[in-house]
């Protein structure tokens, strides 16, 4: 029975774990302790000055709050900064399995082997997986595309590093971002070279690989120069946490004619009916359209977290260049999500399109803050902004504020907005048609959804349609 | 096979049936009259289960079973149909969508195999051909910006879909060109089978020259004034409401 440990060992070797073998640093946070943060993981000189810096200003930074969404006082003491890569329960079989949570998956259509995987069950069958997750690494080295861990990023490729790391977000950024960038542990690098189209979704290779969800993660994307990357961060599975606070900056960089598509679903522990638990979700997500012609598109669909904050934005530098964000996001039961984007407009041509869908059901609030902003030499620059919001029940709310400052006369900046409301009557007429009312739900909330989920890759779009009925489940009649 | 007994319903605390009576047998066909306001949707939607209406008093039943306590999803499966008076619009779900997922849900109540989106789309283009609608009308979302003919169109084609054994018509005929009405009315003809029931809800005696009633009632009031054969519709457009109203007058006088 040494099955386990070789699967563990091949996980390593694949690249996903993070190579430590070290105890638990107390909680708290001091210099000291970034020190040995980057010491533990054998970081060159330029990471430990970076994160020093990224402390010393983040020392200065006040938390933010906000209006609209309302969370306990967090104590940034009493957080444990560093931990060795923790290793998930071994269940024997399925059936030492939290019931609600075998039901939930077989709702999601989560495949047996990615069930047990999800829920920690050991499994020969991984190995099947592991040959899968092999073939997918040749095939993206064949391609010259790196895909790794942050920290293997560091160890292997530091000039890179270097060269992008807070290229998009700053540590200065703002208060999460400059906390990350001081004790972030781990997350995934991506570079894909000039004129290669990544031969796959990055997402299946990810999957099958998933590490555990970092509290500090860190991401960066580059696309060289007419190049093409899609990545697929998380899953629709139900994921529990111990750790409330995740603090998590993406970076993407496009250059020139270059194209990234970064599609997120997002299902974290919400909390219970009465709003107890679950995890705050405060997010940098930022892609920088360097060159002429680029292109970002943030897709999300976000049905978990108690308190998502979070604003994927891109910056329009290079010339005709696209930013696109498609969001689906949604509150139920004490969930409160503060989500939007920003589109900032710096060269000419620049396009950017807005579709936020925002979901409440029973005491949900749901806020959606966007801006788009043309400076004065975003000629001819173009926005489309969309906001519906539907709301489920009485109990529940829905906010848009929609910021616009437009810095020059030949841009045009188009936004709609709508709120509606899943009637008796329409309900009611899918009930006489022979449809149960979680059905009609589902189907309104999905028709509801669709302009999103188009831009998902199939295989998300599917789950993440089903995601969201087993989310809204009860929620009404 | 449905027996209304005595139905007293009200809605937001407002009495608007006062006590109908009306027994349906198999492959009936009834057609209610009766001026603006006085219950016809009410009855139809009190039928059909609909959760805003209040039923006060007396009991229905179907096939012999106590319809009152069926969820309305439980009724639709059961066979029962309703044209609605004014459809509603289901912004976002397609049209073939919505009616593969009703279809599905009846004929897994039935016991029968789900169709699949290659089974159900041939069924559908050709019930499509026989109520002779727009393709294009048929992808698009459920009613949405249909015209009032359009979307009283796509409730025959959604019954001719679900081939319901008691189907309800409330007003389909309002608002339809002559030659759509022909159209509705061959749809609801093709359907008319020893065990299938109808009751169809109208203002115009002319609908009923294309589907000939067994039976005609006249609802006034909430309450059923008068039954006879399809000539009392004639008489009724010749007199209108007026002389059931005397008649009564002077009957109770
Ligand atoms: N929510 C409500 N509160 C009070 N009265 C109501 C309510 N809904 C309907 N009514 C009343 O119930 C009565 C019956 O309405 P119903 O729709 O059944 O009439 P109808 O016979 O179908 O009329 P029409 O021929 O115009 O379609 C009307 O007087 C209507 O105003
Ligand atoms: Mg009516």
């Amino acid at each position: 029975m040494n099955k386990p440990d070789s699967f563990i060992q091949q996980e390593y070797k694949y690249g996903f774990v993070t190579p430590m073998e070290v105890d638990t640093l107390p909680k708290g946070l001091s210099e000291d302790v970034i020190r040995l943060i980057s010491q533990k993981k054998n970081e060159p000189s330029f990471m430990l000055e970076w994160r020093l810096k990224a402390y010393r200003h983040w020392l200065t930074m006040k938390e933010p709050s906000w209006s609209h969404v309302h969370y306990p006082k967090i104590d940034y003491q009493d957080i444990i900064y560093y931990s060795a890569p923790k290793k998930k329960p071994k269940l024997n079989s399925l059936e030492e399995v939290d019931k609600e949570l075998l039901t939930t998956f077989e709702k999601l259509g989560i495949p047996l082997e990615e069930q047990k995987r999800l829920a920690g069950v050991a499994v020969d069958a991984v190995f099947d997986s592991v040959s899968v997750a092999t073939t997918f690494k040749e095939q993206l080295s064949k391609a010259g595309v790196i895909f790794c861990s942050f920290s293997e990023a560091v160890q292997n490729h530091p000039d890179l590093i270097q060269k992008y790391l807070g290229s998009v977000v700053p540590y200065t950024d703002n208060f999460y971002a400059a906390l990350n960038a001081a004790v972030f542990s781990d997350g995934s690098f991506c570079y894909i070279p000039k004129g290669v189209r990544c031969p796959m979704e990055l997402s299946t290779y990810f999957r099958i690989n998933a590490a555990e969800t970092g509290q500090f993660e860190r991401t960066l994307i580059v696309a060289e120069e007419g190049s093409y990357v899609s990545y697929l961060e998380g899953c629709s599975a139900p994921l529990r946490d111990t750790n409330q606070l995740h603090a998590a900056v993406v970076e993407l960089v496009a250059q020139e004619k270059a194209s990234i598509k970064y599609s997120t679903v997002q299902n974290w522990y919400s909390g219970d009916k009465e709003g107890k638990g679950g995890i705050y979700n405060f997010v940098t997500k930022r892609g920088k359209c360097v060159g002429r012609n680029s292109k970002i598109t943030w897709t999300q669909v976000e049905t978990g977290s108690a308190i998502t904050w979070k604003y994927p934005s891109v910056i329009l530098i290079g010339d005709d260049s696209v930013g696109e964000f498609y969001s689906v996001a949604l509150c139920n039961n004490y969930q409160q999500a503060d989500t939007g984007t920003k589109m900032i407009h710096v060269g000419k041509n620049t396009r950017s399109t807005i579709i936020s869908k925002g979901i409440s059901a029973r005491h949900g609030n749901n806020t959606y803050r966007g801006l788009v902003k043309v400076l004065p030499k975003a000629q001819n620059a173009r926005n489309y902004t969309q906001c519906d919001s539907l709301l489920l029940g009485s109990d529940c709310a829905a906010n848009t504020f929609p910021y616009i400052e437009v810095q020059n006369n030949s841009s045009k900046v188009g936004h709609e907005a709508s709120t509606s409301k899943i009637s008796d009557e329409q309900l009611f007429y899918c009930k006489q048609r022979g449809i149960s009312s979680e059905n009609a739900v589902n189907m309104i909330v999905n028709g509801f959804c669709k302009e999103v989920f188009r831009n998902l890759p199939m295989e998300f779009a599917v789950e993440a349609s089903k995601l969201l009925g087993v989310s809204l489940e009860g929620s009404v009649g | 096979m449905l027996e209304i007994k005595n139905l007293h319903v009200s809605i937001e605390g407002v009495q608007i049936l006062k006590g109908i009576s009306l027994k349906i047998n198999k492959g009936e066909v009834h057609a209610v009259m009766g001026p603006n306001g006085s219950g016809k949707s009410t009855l139809a939607k009190v039928l059909a289960g609909d959760p805003a209406y209040t039923v006060t008093k007396g009991e229905v039943l179907f096939e012999g079973n106590n319809l009152l306590k069926m969820e309305p999803e439980m009724r639709a499966r059961e066979g029962i149909f309703l044209a609605f008076q004014y459809p509603v619009e289901i912004p976002g779900v397609s049209n073939t969508y919505f009616l593969k997922a009703a279809l599905n849900e009846v004929r897994v109540a039935k016991g029968l195999p789900e169709l699949d989106a290659m089974e159900f789309l041939e069924l559908f283009n050709k019930k499509l051909k026989q109520v002779e609608m727009d393709q294009t009308l048929a992808h698009r979302s459920v009613n949405e910006s249909f015209s009032g003919g359009e979307k009283k169109r796509n409730e025959i084609l959604q019954m001719t879909v679900l081939e319901p054994r008691l189907a309800i018509l409330d007003e389909t005929d309002s608002g339809l060109d002559i030659d759509a009405l022909k159209i509705v009315a061959a749809g609801v003809n093709q359907l008319r089978s020893p065990d299938r029931s109808m009751m169809v809800v109208t203002h115009y005696q002319r609908l009923l020259n294309y589907i000939v009633p067994d039976f005609v009632h006249v609802l006034l009031e909430g309450r059923i004034v008068k039954s006879g054969s399809k000539d009392l519709a004639l008489q009724l457009e010749r007199e209108g409401y007026d002389g059931v109203k005397d008649s009564l007058a002077s009957a109770k006088s």
